[in-house]
């Protein structure tokens, strides 16, 4: 870090800050891959919050752990073993819902959380044979956004660039499969293949997305976004429009706030995308808590605004 | 193996630690609330770090965070927690995107506190934070691990209390609440007990790996057992014997740390029981 990138003053003068920010090689790398990081982790992320798969995307994220722990082990990059884990990790998951029979939530979230605790187990054991990586496991689990290298922007915005393609070309049949499952698998849409891409995508954006926030703290950037645009709006592309928006807002100010403080930045990432969850959850409130009581509980999904 | 004071003072916290963790799990999973109790054991971390911060006693953060964000989720908790058809129809609760946005939160205030920790007291804080994310069972003295099981006893006894209500309540809300069962404080409460099964199990096994001692056995006993009563004896027995085989596993191989060993063992229990059932 340079001399006097240590001691940042802000000013009332916002285009002098900004200047300041983005004076720094390493700033504008952080900035540049958390902006791609939220774009990836918005998109998913609102499909994530549709399909209710918040606890699967926890657990893929905790997948992260054992990743790394075992790349350090074997002395490959942690990349490899993030997105390998994440892989197996969306594998196990997809296979807790067997051919045949739709195991219920409760069964299902039990099942994923036997897959997070065996992961971490794992993971544990790995630090613990790896020895003296302590150290290292704090910015594992909180993020590392001011050592982003050239090489790892690169990486990221390939990973987030095929990870939109594929959800171009199977967005349309995965709407609908996480919409109405029944309807669709009716249709002919292969709804079990479509739910396994889906978490291995969901892997895939877990895993980069804990390269800017930590592993603990992923959620800050897939879930608090998406919630807060499907809470504002029902319409499906409005509210993803601005899951994005507000993905990349959090991620900004985040940023913004974290370069002029001695705080790292995961905390201040997780406090804005809180505080707009916070906010939009209220203004849902405000707006619409009528319309909320007339719909019976057990209705189907909408598609979107299944938290409003 | 018993004659080392360590082994038996983990073996005293451990067996009703675990007891506890299974009984409370098997109506977790029950009532779905296996990612609230995730989210729970999670918090312990902060709660941890913030008493670290605050230069009090690490054991009153934890139960702080734990029981403070339990009855939080309890209270403002809709779909899962106090109404619906979630828990027994098995449907997704609608607020799981709620829980998992607050614990975010709450971990980046975790955060925090390890920044001001390490920046004000140098050294020992990273260890510390490891004892907590991974629990330190052979680390317990006599008196921490005598209280711990106190605690541990008392919660399961508990549990038990409000085992029945707390059983109706869970497979028909409705009904129960027509009948004057007060579901809601119920599920308040239940959630608020979990926060102490979790700040005692974080001791034990840690925070990230808590879920296996309360998610795994309770899984497995729902599973394999039919009758209420005997799915609940059933997850206590089967998450102490997961505790039991874990420690004399870590205790004959020492490179193996007890909590890998105690949740590898609970989690092959669970997958065991999918293959039976």
């Amino acid at each position: 870090m340079p001399a006097d990138a240590a001691h940042p003053t802000l000013s009332w003068n916002v285009a002098h800050d900004v200047a300041q920010v983005l004076e720094y090689h390493f700033m504008v790398n952080a900035l540049l891959a958390g902006s791609v990081v939220a774009v990836m982790a918005g998109l998913v992320g609102w499909l994530m919050v549709l399909r209710r798969e918040a606890f699967a995307g926890h657990t893929l994220s905790m997948m992260a752990f054992p990743g790394a722990s075992a790349a350090a082990l074997a002395g490959v990059p942690a990349a490899w073993g993030f997105f390998l884990f994440c892989a197996a990790g969306a594998t196990a998951i997809g296979r807790l819902s067997g051919p045949g029979r739709r195991a219920s939530w409760s069964e299902q979230s039990a099942g994923i959380g036997a897959v997070q605790a065996l992961a971490l187990a794992v993971g544990f054991l790995f630090v613990s044979l790896y020895g003296g990586v302590l150290g290292d496991l704090e910015s594992l689990l909180f993020g590392d956004l001011l050592g982003v290298g050239d090489g790892e922007l690169l990486l990221l915005a390939a990973v987030a660039a095929g990870t939109l393609a594929v959800l171009a070309v199977l967005g349309r049949p995965l709407l609908f499969a996480s919409v109405d499952a029944d309807v669709a698998a009716a249709r002919g849409v292969p709804v079990r293949a479509l739910s396994l891409a889906f978490l291995l995508l969901l892997g895939l954006a877990v895993a980069a997305t804990s390269q800017i926030t930590g592993v603990l703290l992923v959620f800050a950037l897939l879930v608090a976004p998406a919630a807060s645009a499907q809470a504002l709006t029902a319409r499906p592309l409005a509210s993803l429009v601005l899951t994005v928006a507000l993905g990349l807002a959090v991620v900004w100010l985040g940023l913004g706030i974290a370069y002029f403080s001695v705080y790292p930045a995961g905390f201040f990432i997780a406090t804005v995308s809180f505080v707009l969850y916070v906010l939009a959850r209220v203004i849902a409130f405000a707006r619409g808590g009528t319309r909320r009581d007339r719909q019976p509980a057990d209705a189907p999904a909408r598609p979107a605004g299944v938290i409003a | 193996m018993f004659s080392q004071e360590f082994m038996r003072n983990a073996l005293l916290a451990g067996t009703f630690v675990a007891l506890a963790c299974g009984v409370s799990g098997w109506f977790v999973v029950l009532r779905g609330q296996v990612f609230a109790g995730d989210a729970l054991s999670h918090v312990a971390f902060p709660g941890a770090l913030a008493a670290a911060a605050a230069g009090v006693d690490e054991r009153i953060g934890l139960f702080v965070a734990t029981v403070a964000v339990g009855a939080a989720i309890g209270a403002l908790g809709r779909g899962v927690l106090a109404r619906g058809p979630a828990a027994s129809a098995g449907s997704s609760p609608a607020d799981d995107t709620a829980i998992g946005t607050v614990f975010t939160f709450i971990l980046g205030l975790g955060v925090f506190f390890l920044a001001r920790v390490s920046t004000s007291s140098a050294g020992g804080s990273g260890i510390a934070g490891a004892h907590t994310l991974f629990g330190s069972i052979f680390g317990l003295t006599a008196g921490e691990a005598r209280l711990a099981a106190a605690i541990a006893l008392a919660a399961t006894a508990l549990t038990v209390a409000i085992g029945r209500p707390l059983l109706f309540a869970s497979v028909a809300p409705d009904v129960a609440a027509a009948r004057g069962v007060p579901t809601r404080l119920l599920g308040i409460g239940f959630v608020a007990l979990l926060g102490v099964v979790a700040a005692e199990a974080t001791q034990v096994v840690g925070a990230l790996l808590l879920l296996g001692l309360l998610a795994a056995p309770a899984a497995a006993a729902h599973r394999l057992a039919r009758g209420p009563f005997a799915a609940i004896a059933l997850a206590g027995g089967l998450a102490v014997a997961a505790m039991w085989g874990g420690l004399a596993l870590a205790y004959a191989i020492p490179a193996l740390p007890p909590s890998t060993a105690i949740v590898t063992i609970a989690v092959g229990i669970y997958y065991a029981s999918t293959a039976l059932a």
